[in-house]
Order: C-alpha cells, then structure tokens, then sequence
C-alpha cells in the first residue's frame, strides 16, 4: 500500500522503512521557531530542564514579531528582552526582530524546506506545508525539550485528502478555496490529522496561495497541511526539482475522508462572526456595513495579497469614515509593494500602510474594535473579542473581498470590480 | 515503571472529560497530590480514596477530553496510576499525559474482554494480558519510554543533564 505525503516526510526524518496512522515515533525536527510571545517560557522550562546547550542551534531560530513594536510598557519588552537572552545564552544566531511575520519569514528565509520537519510555538505552523514542509504547532515545554534533545515524539496522523479540479472564477482566489473547505470540515474536523490538498486547480495555485490554504487549514484542527512539491515549489526554493519531486501522495495512499470540489462552482465566501467555521457565501452577507477593513497577516499579507487590493484599490479611495489597515507581510514584500507602486496606491487610496507584523490580527498593537464596530479582515481567525472587546464583529475574506469592501463601506462581491 | 508490571483495573466510560477528571474548582488547590483526592469525583466519588498505586485506568473513546488543563494527568498520575488503556484519548490529553510520565495504550480490544478488579499485566511494546488472554499493542520508540518512565520531559531531561554535568564535574577533578 502507498503512503500519504505526511507518512512519506515522516519515514524521511525518523529513517523508517514503514509506518502507519497512530504510530509513535521519535522525529529529529530540522527547525525549531520560537516567537516572542513563547520567548520566557522556553528560557524558563530549558532552565527547569538544566539545558546549558541546544542540541544544535542551528537549527533554531527566534521572531520578535507578535508584541511589535510593544503595545503594553509594563510587560511586552520583557519578551524582547528574553529572545536576546535565549539567544547570547545558547548561541541561537538566527534572530528577526521587526522584519515582519514569522511565519512569513520561515519560507521566505528558506529555514522551512519542502519534505523536512519543522515544529514551533505556534498555532499556525502547518502554513509551510504549502511547500511541502512537515510542520506543526507545539507547546512551550516541548519547545525546550526539542530544543534540548533534538528530538520530539509524534504520533503518525490520519490523512483527509481535499481534491480541487478546473479554473478559478475571476474573483474567486486560494481564500475562498480554504473556507469552503471549512465551511465542510468545521473547526474540529481536521483533528490531528493531515490534510493533503491535490488536483489541477491547486496545481495551478502559486506558492502564496498554496501557503494561504495551509495557513488556514489549521482552524480545521489539523496536524498539518501539506501540497506536493512541483517545478513552482523548486524555483520558489532554488532547488532542483529532482531532489524534491517525491513529495506527493501515493496514489493508493489510505485517507480517513475525501472531499471533492470544483474550481468552477466556488464563489467568494467570509467566516462569519463569531467562528472560523461559520462560513457563508458572498450572496449571503453582501451590504453588511463596515467600520474598518484589514489587509494582511500571515494567511493574506503576500505580495500576490497586495497586487490583488492594488489592482482594485487603485484610482478610487476608501468609503467615508472606514478605516483600512493594510500591512504587507514581510520587509521583502513591503520593499516590492513600493517597487511596483503598490504602497502610493494604498496611500492615495485613504489606506492606513504599516510596518511589517502581527498586525491587529493578534489583538496588537492598534487599530481595535470598540462594541458594535465591524471589521472585516483577511486574516485566520474571529474568535470572541480577538480584535477587540468582546462585543465586536469579525468577518474573514479573501484581500479582494476586503479591498472591494473597503471601497465601499459594506461587504461587497469582489467579482463586481474585476472583471477586467 | 517496569517493562512488564500488573495492576488492579478501574473501569470508566467513554468522553471522561477533564473537568470530570478534575473539578475546575480544585484548580486552585496548590498540588497535584492535593488535588488527587478529588480525581474522578463527579463519576466516581469512592474511587479517590480506594486506588492504590499500581492501579490501572481502562476507559472507552476519547478519555481527557475538554480543556488542556495540564493537572488533569498530573493529578490522575499522582494517584499512582500511570497507564491509562483506552479506546481513544482526546488530543490534548494524550500530549499532556504522555508528557507527564503517563503510559497511554490505545485499543478497542480490551474493553469489552475486562471487568473492573481484574488483574491487567501490560508488557510495554508486546502486548495486554488479562484474564488469559493475550492482546497486541503497538510499539512505543525506547527513548520515549524513558521519558514515560522517568515521569515526563522536564524530569528526564533534568536527571540526563545532572547527570551530564556530574560527570563532566569528575572529568576536571581527574585532568
């Protein structure tokens, strides 16, 4: 019998010549993330632990991302402060302060390659998956077990495979992809398992979008998400094909479920408040008014996001009153934004550009939500008050959706405004 | 814990979560010993006082689910029960427990071939006897074994790093 793409990583990093769902083994991660939220406690448990030395630390590497620049005088710099520890202390030479979101970072900087391990302190690891990387969200203590030991035990996951064939409708992009596939899974259906995502419109995906959907198959519950390795995966990597073309499923590999879809059938969609899962179509929500409109984070901050609200921002400006944020994911994309003139079109257009991070997508460190106000964001996640105070609304898109929104004020069908 | 050891089974139903496990109440109690007395308390109000070291736990489907609060395996362990045979565990407990120096076994085939009382003999990465009987389980890698039977990551790694710097402390007296 085959082996899914998780199987197939996970036999790579632990040498196995065969294993199957439920087994426990012991993988070699080959990169350790650790960002600033995390940063004390893992300096806490490798003390607790007595680590005086990683097992390499090379293989770690620290973002300065969620608390920046800091929000709260009293307890964020504290974080900053342990990341330098962590880093003088065990010799952890890879530290980002200020460049921008950390998972971003982790495929643009190369340290999550396609068919190795990675493991961070954070929810939304599985997004390197969308270069075939096995990668999944721990806890601190485990974070300084790894970092410690070089070693971090695993139980081999079931797999669902998410089939997509045929072309995406103008207007339609990876986001809504990934929230019809919620909108069907539902916030635990993915529980500890690897989802797998095939077929010839996800062939066609770039790399953005292909991250994109992994980013947010986590709010599925999912271990990680994984795309096969192709001629897009290898340039955006400068690697040899060759050396990366067996990540892909077998094609009798065994699959828990399967959900089926058509390109051409799919419309944009938003989560709706007050859950990932709560997903409706366009048809549904459009007029809805809006009090400020959020473009970027890990999950929609590339620069194929920013071409996107560019092409649709461009000669027109925000509705009175609204407020639109927008933040490119990374110093590299916010350096391209300006290249190609995308940052002057966000500036003429009314926009709020800010430096590369976190973002209000974490709750930091502006652009908040008071009871009542809407927000409609391309980012992961609308849980209860993430935004905001806990009587805030927050609705999730694709950066089409939002920019066409933005534009006017109310949730509105992006397809009206491309279809150049 | 040995490689092969016996212990008196308690029998618990499916989806024992861990507020069932763990009051939220006692939360707030300063250890997991303390806490330990009120283990089970909502299902099974006598069984606190009656385990006894050694004791093994065998439940149905998805055993720890709700939080991720970390004593809930911290205080079923102080009980002295560490292993834990179920059907499934929920996700969170599972790391949480194996983390903490609790041998989890997942298998349907035990449950229905036991009653509670009865001696379960567990021989790790070979199999479950009870009652005559003989069941497979999986393998568990050995270095993960040792975490298990060291209580958990922090102690195992504390105990390897002690005694690391011990023997490094003796390699300068002698040099």
């Amino acid at each position: 019998m085959g082996y899914t793409m998780a199987e197939k990583i996970l036999m790579k990093n632990t040498g196995l010549s065969h294993l199957a769902p439920g087994d426990l083994i012991m993988t070699r991660p080959d990169m350790c993330m650790v960002h600033d939220i995390y940063t004390p406690f893992v300096v806490q448990k490798l003390d607790e632990m007595k680590f005086r030395r990683l097992a390499d630390p090379e293989k770690a590497v620290i973002f300065l991302d969620h608390l920046c620049p800091t929000n709260q005088a009293t307890g964020d710099p504290r974080h900053y402060h342990k990341g330098h520890e962590l880093s003088d202390r065990f010799g952890i030479r890879k530290l980002h302060a200020g460049e921008g979101i950390s998972h971003t970072l982790m495929h643009e900087y190369r340290y999550a390659l396609p068919g190795t391990v990675v493991v961070a302190t954070d929810s939304h690891t599985p997004t390197y998956g969308g270069g075939g990387c096995f990668c999944t969200g721990i806890g601190y203590t485990e974070m300084a077990a790894t970092l410690g030991s070089g070693e971090m035990w695993m139980k081999v996951p079931e797999a669902i495979r998410i089939t997509v064939e045929g072309e995406l409708p103008a207007g339609v992009y990876a986001k809504d992809i990934v929230l019809q596939v919620l909108k069907d899974l539902r916030s635990d259906g993915g529980t500890y398992k690897s989802l797998e995502y095939v077929g010839s419109t996800i062939d066609a995906l770039d790399m953005s979008g292909r991250y994109t959907i992994a980013n947010m198959s986590l709010e599925a519950g999912c271990k990680t998400a994984l795309f096969a390795a192709d001629q897009k995966t290898a340039d955006y990597f400068d690697l040899p094909l060759e050396e990366i073309a067996w990540i892909h499923p077998d094609p009798d590999a065994h699959y828990v479920r399967e959900l089926h879809y058509r390109a051409e059938e799919l419309v944009p969609y938003l989560s709706c408040p007050q859950g990932v899962d709560n997903v409706h179509s366009i048809e549904e929500v459009q007029g809805t008014p809006l009090n400020e409109v959020y473009i970027g984070s890990c999950t929609n901050g590339s620069l194929e996001d920013m071409a996107v609200a560019a092409r649709i921002l461009q000669g027109h400006h925000v509705a009175p009153y609204l407020k639109l944020i927008i933040i490119p994911a990374s110093i590299g994309i916010y350096r391209q934004c300006m290249r190609f003139g995308y940052i002057r079109t966000f500036v003429e257009a009314g926009a709020m550009v800010a430096h590369p991070c976190c973002g209000l997508c974490c709750g930091q460190p502006y652009g908040l939500m008071s009871d009542g106000e809407v927000v409609l964001g391309t980012n992961n996640r609308n849980f209860i008050g993430r935004m905001g105070t806990t009587k805030s609304l927050i609705y999730l898109s694709s950066p089409a959706t939002a920019a066409a929104s933005a534009l006017t004020g109310v949730i509105t069908d992006p397809r009206t405004m491309t279809a150049d | 814990m040995d490689a092969v050891f016996s212990g008196r089974i308690w029998k618990l139903p499916d989806d024992v979560d861990t507020d069932t496990i763990i009051p939220g109440r006692y939360g707030v109690l300063p250890s997991a010993e303390e806490m330990s007395r009120h283990c089970l308390e909502p299902l099974r109000p006598e069984l606190a006082a009656a385990a006894r070291p050694g004791d093994i736990f065998v439940a149905g489907k998805n055993f720890g689910c709700g939080s991720s609060r970390e004593f809930a395996p911290a205080c079923i362990a102080a009980l002295g029960v560490r292993c834990i045979v179920a059907k499934s565990f929920a996700r969170i407990f599972y790391r949480n427990g194996i983390n903490n120096g609790m041998l989890l076994i997942e298998t349907d085939d035990l449950y229905d071939r036991c009653e509670e009382g009865d001696l379960l003999t567990v021989e790790v990465n070979r199999c479950l006897k009870v009652n005559g009987q003989v069941i497979p389980i999986r393998q568990i890698p050995d270095n993960l074994f040792e975490i298990i039977k060291a209580g958990g990551l922090v102690p195992r790694y504390r105990a390897l790093n002690e005694a690391a710097e011990a023997a490094e402390a003796i390699q300068k007296e002698v040099h």
